[in-house]
């Protein structure tokens, strides 16, 4: 048997968690260590995946566990596998992660819970991304909600909104979303059980047995997963949970939840929604296409009359999961390449802005930008982990999310036409909130009361190092990223037009 | 044998000073002069090669017909055999961008060079000579693509560049404004191209240049013509905005808050001439749409004389030139537009050493007057620092249009093609333009270097790392010009568009360009050195008031934009935020309320306390008895729900 590598990604930081559960209390930096070591696992662990993959090959690989049976009568298994959208996930969870540990190296306040907690967190969002079967898909979704609630209320900030209100609706938004899903989830199950005679949970055994469903259930089962799903990735007008829940959450919790949790939407949408269900998904597309327009268009307007950091990027990141709602309503090979790898580079942009936020906040006790100025000479370092993550953010070519911007601007053109530019059109707006915010922040005269501050250094230094690099590789070598994926979304767009031309049974 | 190494690998050419950049952000920034050493070195280093590359080009004339183009897959998608979408990256060397290679990585060197001397002391100088490499690079990388996204993306890289070197006293908030202003203009303009490139893949399925040109050759077999004709329009703005032309000219008059050098490599050799370059590059796009030709026409020609109106009133010393650089532009947009790639390139050529020759001796001035930028407080400079003067005269000279100078015969051949062509108000357009060209460009010249010396001003010549490339680049504004002479131009035969077109000589022209930039000086030396007092210019000011404060208030173009983004743009962002909290989340908030208002009403009856529990007991036995004592036991069993 060979070594189950998705297993051991997935404990690690269980592991970890366990250890710190028997560590005092008080050996805050032993914390800390045990909390890096056990994600440094998990992102080395997903790096030799992401790299030993075999393209040639695509499909799903490092397969574990598909014949572990859980609940037989539900048809459920343990199944983890990999395939080439899982793969850019894991290792992007893997990523935000390991600079989590050290965006929250200067949490002081029970440190130990905190970890716990954050181990926990890492290890819910990993599960959903290589789930092969539905079932343990949600499990690992439920396991997510309970630490992120946790996490707001006690180590989070009030500001506009309380950290409470904030930790609820966070809460409450992704509970009801996976209650929407789980009534189509169960349907589905039902459905494809009474057709396929066997219960069968896995993607795959759904998938096959979906195909027989009647055009009817196709449409209303895809648009319960939509709105499950698309709350998660705050869809417009699902959305207003996203900037006052990053506002209100401590920065770990904002970079893992813009970086890889809101994905989780996004790929549950890909991967589980249009790959079941892809009649209903065509049904659907076109009214998915126009909201997520609304939302890149409303989302950049909402940034730009923004004055806290925090909630700038709140809604930057609603804007630019626009593009990728739209990118997915598209269809096509060239559009589901680009939702997905604009989901990693998104996520790699937001985690390092949130933890460039992070540290500002920590330093000068504030986040309102009418309050700040003139960083740049204070904390040069500091200064240029924001702009670069800016400058990721309004999708400067040369960075990770141009190309990705770029495939999905190609396949939206395409397919919408007009509706397509408006939403291009978003990459003006974005430049000028991005750039107002840093010009605010980092530039003009710099304020005395901030002299003494110290920059970044050390630890604080990892954020910038590991989510700067994959920036700068990821944009100027884009086939590291996309001939992954890629070799996931052949298959998968083949299967989708194959159903298509087919139609479905009425 | 060095030449054929130089030819296929011209990669090096930007991948130098590219890696010059990464040092020096990584390893020599403690250390100022080494920094500057490598910054230097690797640019003339690359000088060197892309000099050896242009000679391979230019000692072959097959280049001319054939480009010689090497490139490798950037990144595909869809089936590996028969990609939906696949980018290349690679190098396209013929003519055209084997010049760019040279003069962009030439002029670079002199003005890196020149910077050692003018940023000494300054505490971002590692760090300012790192953003230059990497402004040279990406001009370089722009130069030598050989598609049209990997040309996007350096053309990105150019704008990031200029935003940093704009802003780089970002402690001023006119620098960090300027910058920003700068590369949100650009934004826009990116925005139209970006469509432009889109349609074209999604047209003709690729963006490889010589493979586009093939294709839309015969453009029928794939669309209508009436779509050509919009991504060529689509196409133009990208340039409208990088390369300054009205109405998206505004951020570059202010691109001059940046340190002098930058301005003279943004102005001269790299960033604006993008713009030109990228039309000059597709010219076979707008080759097939008349309408599209005449739109880059009339933007040039009528960006030409908007300018220069402007730069007639305008004080400091780099607006100026800035004007003039906006003008000039307009000039080689205009050569374009009448679809000569010959005379536009050439004035590409020419001004690029002009115009880095005349900011970076603006620079000198600045620095001998602990920048003083306002040419009225200046004076009888020519005495303290006579290099400066003298080759900013010939600078002078050749804007002007002054022969044997380099910009005269550009100019004279732009000229003759917009008047060969048939553009009779556009060749009207452009010899007043001139005129006023001359005359600007004195005014400043008799203002600054000649008249008096103000005596509280104390100025001393530029060290020789300064004074050096003033001098070479004074050699180029002079001797650039003579391989395009009308009598034997060596030019057009190597760089052209279609079929190399040579005119007759057309002296009148010549003459009449001749008679306009003397009468220019003429009257700058009448109205500003002649008269010392100055009296009668003033007196014209007076007279024409209005005008001169349009004028000088660059027609106001500045403020109608800046009340368009603060007012409508910035407006419509907040009623979005407003609506967002008061209706999108008031929505989801009065759902929570309801919720919470349900179960406020509901928890009376759940308090959980036995008295109540035992007072609604008791309550509902004795509305029971009630019941039954007065409608008898069928109506009560009835209420209980048929127990009986």
């Amino acid at each position: 048997m060979e070594f189950p590598i998705l297993l051991t990604i997935l404990l690690a930081p269980v592991a970890a968690a366990l250890i710190l559960a028997f560590v005092p209390k008080e050996e805050h930096m032993l914390i800390k260590c045990v909390a890096a070591v056990g994600t440094f696992v998990s992102l080395a662990l997903s790096l030799f995946a992401y790299f030993t993959y075999d393209k040639t090959v695509g499909g799903l690989q490092f397969v574990f566990g598909h014949n572990v049976t859980w609940i037989k009568d539900l048809g459920v298994t343990f199944f983890l596998a990999a395939d080439g959208i899982s793969l850019p996930m894991l290792l992007l969870t893997n990523l935000i992660g390991f600079s989590a540990v050290f965006a929250s190296w200067n949490v002081n306040n029970r440190p130990r819970e905190f970890f716990i907690l954050l181990m926990l967190l890492i290890t819910g969002v990993m599960g959903t991304f290589i789930a092969h079967d539905l079932f343990i898909f949600l499990l690992f979704y439920e396991v997510v909600v309970i630490p992120i609630y946790i996490l707001v209320i006690i180590w989070g900030s009030s500001k506009r909104v309380t950290k409470e209100y904030a930790g609820m609706k966070l809460t409450i938004y992704l509970l009801i979303g996976s209650a929407f899903l789980l009534v189509g989830v169960i349907a589905l199950f039902v459905k494809t059980t009474a057709l396929a005679g066997t219960p069968d949970m896995s993607f795959t055994g759904l998938a096959q047995a979906a195909a027989q469903l009647s055009r009817f259930d196709q449409i209303w089962l895809f648009a319960l997963m939509l709105f499950g799903f698309g709350s998660l990735v705050s869809m417009w007008p699902f959305h207003s949970w996203s900037p006052d829940g990053y506002a209100g959450a401590p920065t770990a919790v904002s970079m893992i939840h813009a970086g890889v949790l809101k994905k989780i939407g996004g790929y549950g949408l890909v991967k589980i929604a249009v790959y079941m269900l892809p009649v209903g998904a065509s049904f659907w597309a076109p009214y998915m296409a126009v909201l997520g327009v609304c939302g890149v268009a409303y989302a950049a307007l909402g940034a730009l009359a923004q004055k806290d950091l925090k909630y700038i990027v709140g809604y930057s990141s609603v804007s630019h999961m626009g593009y990728v709602i739209l990118a997915v309503a598209c269809l096509d090979v060239i559009g589901l390449n680009g939702a997905v790898a604009n989901m990693f580079a998104h996520g790699v942009m937001a985690a390092l802005f949130f933890s460039m936020i992070g540290f500002i906040y920590e330093k000068t006790h504030t986040r309102w930008i009418p309050d700040l100025g003139g960083l740049a000479r204070q904390t040069p370092r500091l200064a240029a982990g924001f702009m670069l993550a800016a400058l990721a953010s309004l999708g400067l070519p040369g960075l990770v999310s141009f190309i990705p911007e770029f495939t999905i601007f190609i396949s939206s053109f395409h397919n919408y036409g007009g509706l397509a530019v408006i939403g291009i059109a978003g990459i003006i707006i974005t430049a000028l909130y991005v750039l107002r915010a840093g010009a605010n922040t980092l530039f003009g005269p710099p304020r005395p009361e901030y002299d003494h501050l110290q920059d970044i250094r050390g630890p604080e230094m990892v954020p910038l190092v590991v989510l700067g690099t994959v920036l700068v590789v990821g944009g100027l070598l884009p086939s590291l990223l996309f001939d992954v994926i890629n070799s996931s979304v052949v298959p998968l767009h083949a299967a989708i037009s194959d159903a298509l031309q087919i139609g479905g049974k009425f | 044998m060095l030449v054929e190494f130089a030819l296929y690998h011209a990669w090096l050419v930007p991948l130098l000073p590219a890696l010059a950049f990464g040092v020096i952000v990584f390893l020599t920034r403690p250390w100022p002069k080494l920094s500057a050493i490598v910054a230097v070195g690797s640019m003339a280093v690359a000088c060197f090669f892309a000099t050896l590359a242009a000679y391979g080009v230019f000692t072959n004339h097959e280049f001319v017909e054939k480009p010689l183009v090497y490139a490798t897959r950037w990144f595909s998608l869809g089936l590996p055999g028969m990609p939906e979408v696949q980018i290349d990256v690679g190098v396209q060397l013929d003519p055209t961008s084997a010049m760019m290679l040279f003069m962009v990585s030439f002029i670079a060197t002199f003005i890196f060079l020149y910077s050692i001397g003018y940023m000494e002391g300054d505490p971002g100088f590692s760090v300012f000579f790192s953003y230059l490499s990497l402004f040279g690079a990406s001009m370089l990388l722009l130069v030598i693509s050989s598609n049209l996204l990997q040309m996007f993306v350096a053309w990105g890289l150019v704008g990031l560049c200029s935003y940093l070197l704009i802003g780089f006293y970002s402690h001023k908030i006119s620098a960090r404004e300027a910058a920003k202003k700068a590369f949100v203009t650009c934004r826009v303009a990116d925005f139209g191209l970006l469509l432009g490139l889109l349609a074209l893949q999604i047209v003709f399925g690729t963006l490889n240049l010589t493979e586009l040109s093939e294709k839309i050759a015969h453009f029928e077999e794939y669309t209508t013509f009436g779509m050509l004709t919009l991504i060529a329009v689509l196409v133009f703005i990208g340039p409208i905005g990088k390369s300054g032309q009205f109405p998206l000219h505004v951020w570059l008059p202010d691109a001059m808050e940046g340190p002098t050098p930058v301005s003279a490599l943004i102005h001269a050799a790299t960033m604006v001439v993008a713009g030109v370059y990228l039309v000059g590059r597709t010219l076979f796009l707008f080759h097939e749409v008349p309408s599209a030709m005449q739109l880059v026409a009339v933007t040039g020609g009528f960006t030409a004389l908007f300018a220069a109106t402007i730069a007639i009133t305008q004080r400091e010393i780099k607006r100026i030139l800035a004007y003039s650089t906006v003008s000039q532009l307009g000039y080689m947009m205009l050569a374009l537009g009448v679809g000569s790639l010959t005379a536009s390139m050439f004035h590409l050529w020419t001004h690029a050493f002009f115009k880095a020759l005349m900011f970076l001796g603006a620079g000198s001035v600045l620095h001998a007057l602990h920048h003083k930028a306002d040419v009225w407080e200046m004076g009888g400079l020519y005495k303290k620092m006579p290099i400066t003067t003298w080759t900013f005269v010939i600078g002078g000279l050749a804007i002007a249009g002054i022969p044997p100078f380099a910009g005269f015969w550009s100019k004279d051949e732009i000229l003759v093609a917009t008047l060969s062509e048939g553009h009779y108000v556009l060749f009207a357009v452009g010899a007043f333009t001139a005129f006023l060209t001359a005359f600007y460009m004195w005014r400043m010249i008799f203002l600054a270097f000649f008249g008096e010396e103000k005596p509280e001003n104390h100025p001393h010549e530029s060290p020789w790392t300064m004074t050096v490339p003033l001098v070479v680049l004074a050699v180029g504004a002079l001797g650039a010009g003579w391989v395009g002479t009308p009598w034997h131009n060596v030019w057009a035969e190597w760089i052209f568009f279609g079929h190399p077109h040579h005119g007759p000589v057309n002296y009148g022209a010549m003459l009449l360009s001749i008679v306009l930039a003397a009468a220019g000086i003429y009257l700058a030396y009448m109205l500003y050195l002649k008269d010392a007092k100055k009296k009668r210019a003033r007196r014209l000011a007076e007279w024409f008031g209005p005008v001169y404060r349009m004028l000088y208030n660059k027609y106001y173009i500045d403020e109608l934009y800046l009340w368009f983004n603060h007012a409508l743009v910035d407006g419509t962002a907040r009623l979005m935020y407003l609506f967002d909290i008061y209706v999108v989340d008031g929505i989801v908030n009065g759902i929570g309320g309801f919720a919470k208002l349900s179960g406020d009403g509901l928890r009376v009856f759940q308090s959980g306390r036995l008295q109540n529990y035992a007072l609604i007991f008791f309550l509902g036995v004795l509305a029971v008895a009630v019941l039954m004592a007065f409608t008898g036991p069928s109506a009560a069993s009835l209420v209980l729900g048929g127990v009986k």
